[in-house]
């Protein structure tokens, strides 16, 4: 059933990824592996658009937009972003009104973009599509009600789902599955399990369209919703048919509390019980032991982060997941050792982002090419390092983060997951690739829980007369100083987002955006020291990747970053095969 | 679709958009429209009139000068578009907004873009000859075929990022 065939693995041998599928963005992965073992591994962004540079020379109010296109799967989180890093610089205050709606504008894309990660990016990793169709209906529906109350699990409505997979894929074409691994002795779940999983893929993909209409409502449109420097553009008005009104309110309302259902009914309790039957994973997967965070998911901080939320801004050192450090933004570098950037101070400086550069240096082969990782520069992404450390980010070390600060809400949902798992009650776990998809799923319900709380909060100030979504006092350039600098910081989805601009004379002249992909996907440093990506697969030297022609293991440690590294043009050969190369030396 | 359905391409305009869904501009179809020809501003974002969803025009919109469907289509399901959630038109379908549109806020004709009264078919025909690459053949059909030659032909596909001249070997068709 599988495209691919298996074969004897010579001793050393070089596995290629390119592209890696189910990312946002353009993904290679170079392995050098061996045994049943990745020995070593290179993780390449190969696609630059330079929208630092653009966004220099512009109106700062204009910013925002242009930032925003740096990628349509989080949109509004650079957005966000850009607004507070050009607030901070002209010291703009926000209405808290404006503030809610933003809120719930990075609120709503986090979630859905967990949801959406997990089902349509990471969960052909863990679900095997066709044994869905040896599944019996009636167990899937039982295993559904034992899960939760959601209301689609009867068996007629599974027997319907594996139906339709089965006429998809009647004929040998696997329609959206084609080029799965099925069949991968990897895969764990029995048939039953496997049903649901893509019976909650087919959910997802509905519930993901509504969810986005929160956007729609208070920006305009998803992708790209609209926003102002200084507030919201949506005016609020209950007297009036197209402001933000009741009809609106009651919109929200019903799609966060559709939300809510979702994630505490279908999304959380598919990971926990899918969770189950891949353990081994809690221990594969590690990245570097340093993480940190700003804040709760979706926080969103004007300036340095303020530790306004739940969750402290905190780091976390050297394996230590009990004491969290204090965060300061200014350890912050970005190295080009590895990335094809020329710095003026020469390749191993590291520059913090307000004086940071983006001087595309590109010194890598002409495509097509086999082998990037012979040559010291390999990547366009730069290498952020904190104090001289490689951090992670995400969701799981929001969630650490959080559970060493003791975080009610937190601690109580870990130790009941690591109850059912079998594993003793800590954070620890969460730095693995089973970890960093359970941490997602954690920090999309912590997030559906504040959204609830945020709209109501938005409803009762408007019953109490706070209208205002714009404050008018520096939007005109005159108010401005004639240079200023400013930092915005958003825990976006995939981890902590910074955006670094520099205003003189009314007009931006430097711009760097620090992404949490960027910390996640760097190549090694000066110092030599991998990447999250590159350490959590070769680190060790025991991480699994039994066929290199089926390397489902290295992908499922990949994709649970939910790597996004923005939209790019693939690579693929003549005939449209995605490019699976495995070269023997 | 159309073309399954029907066996032809539709009917563009000189950039190749389909006029079905860029044939009105967004101003011709605005919700606030009337408040327009009524004289009834948004002079400060928030502010009464702001509050009583006037016209756009004097915070920027580009409405007048952008060809796109948002106002009858809407998104996501038809729930709302930039206009009518209070924030001006930025053109986005228009070939180079991000500069000819900008500054977002200032009030349209003055900026790097063209006047009120330039139609699609004037703008499509600067940009096109501005583009000076090989666009997609206007049939699809040829379009299949020019893609199919474009991959077969990969070592013969100038990369200007690796320092090739612009422009491709393969001509635009004409249909």
């Amino acid at each position: 059933m599988s495209n691919y065939t298996s074969a004897a693995v010579p001793e050393s041998s070089r596995v290629v990824i390119d592209p890696v599928t189910r990312i946002e963005g353009h993904l290679r992965v170079e392995m050098e592996a061996g045994d049943g073992v990745i020995k070593n591994a290179w993780t390449s962004t190969t696609q630059y658009r330079g929208i630092e540079v653009i966004a220099c020379k512009r109106d700062p109010r204009d910013v925002w937009a242009f930032v925003e296109r740096i990628c349509g799967v989080c949109t509004g989180t650079h957005a966000i972003a850009a607004l507070a890093a050009v607030e901070d610089a002209l010291q703009y205050p926000v209405p808290i009104q404006a503030k809610l709606m933003r809120d719930l504008v990075s609120g709503a894309l986090g979630i859905q973009d967990h949801v959406i990660h997990f089902y349509q990016l990471q969960a052909m990793d863990w679900v095997d599509v066709v044994s869905a169709l040896k599944a019996d209906p009636n167990e899937t529906a039982a295993i559904a009600k034992s899960l939760s109350d959601w209301p689609l699990s009867s068996a007629t409505y599974f027997a319907g789902v594996q139906k339709k997979l089965k006429d998809s894929i009647a004929h040998g074409q696997y329609s959206i599955f084609t080029n799965g691994y099925w069949g991968h002795p990897a895969y764990k779940l029995p048939p039953a399990v496997n049903l649901l999983g893509v019976a909650h893929y087919l959910q997802a993909l509905v519930w993901q369209r509504d969810m986005i209409k929160i956007h729609t409502i208070l920006g305009g449109k998803n992708p790209h919703p609209n926003f102002l420097v200084g507030g919201m553009a949506c005016a609020i008005n209950m007297n009036n048919d197209q402001a933000i009104n009741q009809f609106s309110l009651s919109y929200l309302k019903q799609l966060v509390d559709t939300c809510h259902d979702f994630i505490h009914k279908v999304y959380y309790p598919d990971i926990v019980a899918i969770a189950g039957f891949y353990k081994d994973y809690a221990h594969i997967g590690a990245s570097n032991p340093n993480l940190f965070c700003t804040g709760d998911p979706s926080e969103i901080n004007t300036g340095a982060p303020a530790g306004k939320g739940m969750i402290k801004p905190g780091v976390l050192l050297n394996g230590d997941y009990k004491n969290v450090l204090p965060f300061d933004q200014d350890k912050i570098k970005e190295f080009v050792t590895s990335a094809w950037y020329k710095y003026t101070e020469g390749r191993d400086a590291g520059l913090a982002p307000y004086d940071g550069q983006t001087d595309a240096d590109y010194n890598g082969p002409r495509p097509p090419y086999k082998w990037l990782s012979d040559r010291p520069q390999y990547t366009w992404v730069k290498a952020p390092r904190y104090d001289g450390h490689a951090m992670a980010v995400g969701p799981n070390a929001r969630m650490m983060i959080g559970y060493a600060q003791g975080v009610p809400a937190i601690v109580e949902r870990v130790d009941a997951a690591c109850d059912k798992l079998g594993l003793p009650r800590d954070n620890a776990f969460m730095n693995s690739t089973l970890g960093r998809v359970y941490g997602r799923a954690l920090d999309a319900m912590i997030n559906v829980d504040m959204m609830v709380n945020q709209l109501q909060e938005m409803t009762n100030r408007i019953k109490n007369g706070e209208t205002a979504t714009f404050n008018p006092e520096k939007w005109e350039p005159e108010t401005w100083p004639s240079s200023c600098k400013g930092v915005g910081w958003v825990e976006a989805p995939r981890g902590s987002l910074s955006h670094w601009v520099r205003i003189e004379n009314g007009q931006t002249v430097n711009y760097q955006a620090v992404v949490p992909s960027t910390w996640n996907s760097s190549g090694r440093d000066a110092e030599g020291q991998m990447g999250p990506y590159e350490y959590s697969l070769a680190h060790t030297g025991t991480h699994p990747l039994v066929d290199p022609s089926r390397p489902v293991e290295p992908l499922r440690t990949i994709h649970s970053y939910d790597p996004c590294q923005s939209c790019a043009v693939h690579l693929f050969d003549e005939e449209g095969e995605a490019i699976l190369t495995r070269q023997d030396p | 679709m159309y073309i399954l359905t029907f066996d032809r391409a539709p009917e563009c305009d000189l950039e190749t958009r389909p006029l079905m869904a860029y044939g009105t501009r967004i101003h011709n179809n605005c919700p606030r429209r009337a408040h327009f020809d009524a004289g009834q501003f948004v002079n400060v974002f928030d502010d009464e009139n702001a509050r009583e969803c006037f016209c756009l025009y004097k915070v920027g919109c580009k409405g007048p000068d952008t060809f796109s469907p948002c106002p009858i289509v809407k998104w996501n399901g038809g729930v709302s578009f930039p206009i009518q959630s209070g924030h001006p038109c930025i053109g986005c379908t228009e070939l180079y907004f991000f500069d000819r549109m900008t500054p977002f806020y200032k009030t349209l004709p003055n900026v790097n873009g063209f006047g009120v009264e330039a139609s699609a078919n004037v703008i499509g025909a600067v940009g096109v000859a501005a583009a000076g690459t090989a666009i997609a053949a206007h049939a699809v059909g040829s379009a299949i075929h020019y893609k199919r030659q474009h991959m077969k032909e990969e070592a013969n596909v100038s990369l200007p990022a690796f320092g090739d001249a612009p422009g491709s070997p393969d001509k635009e068709t004409e249909e």
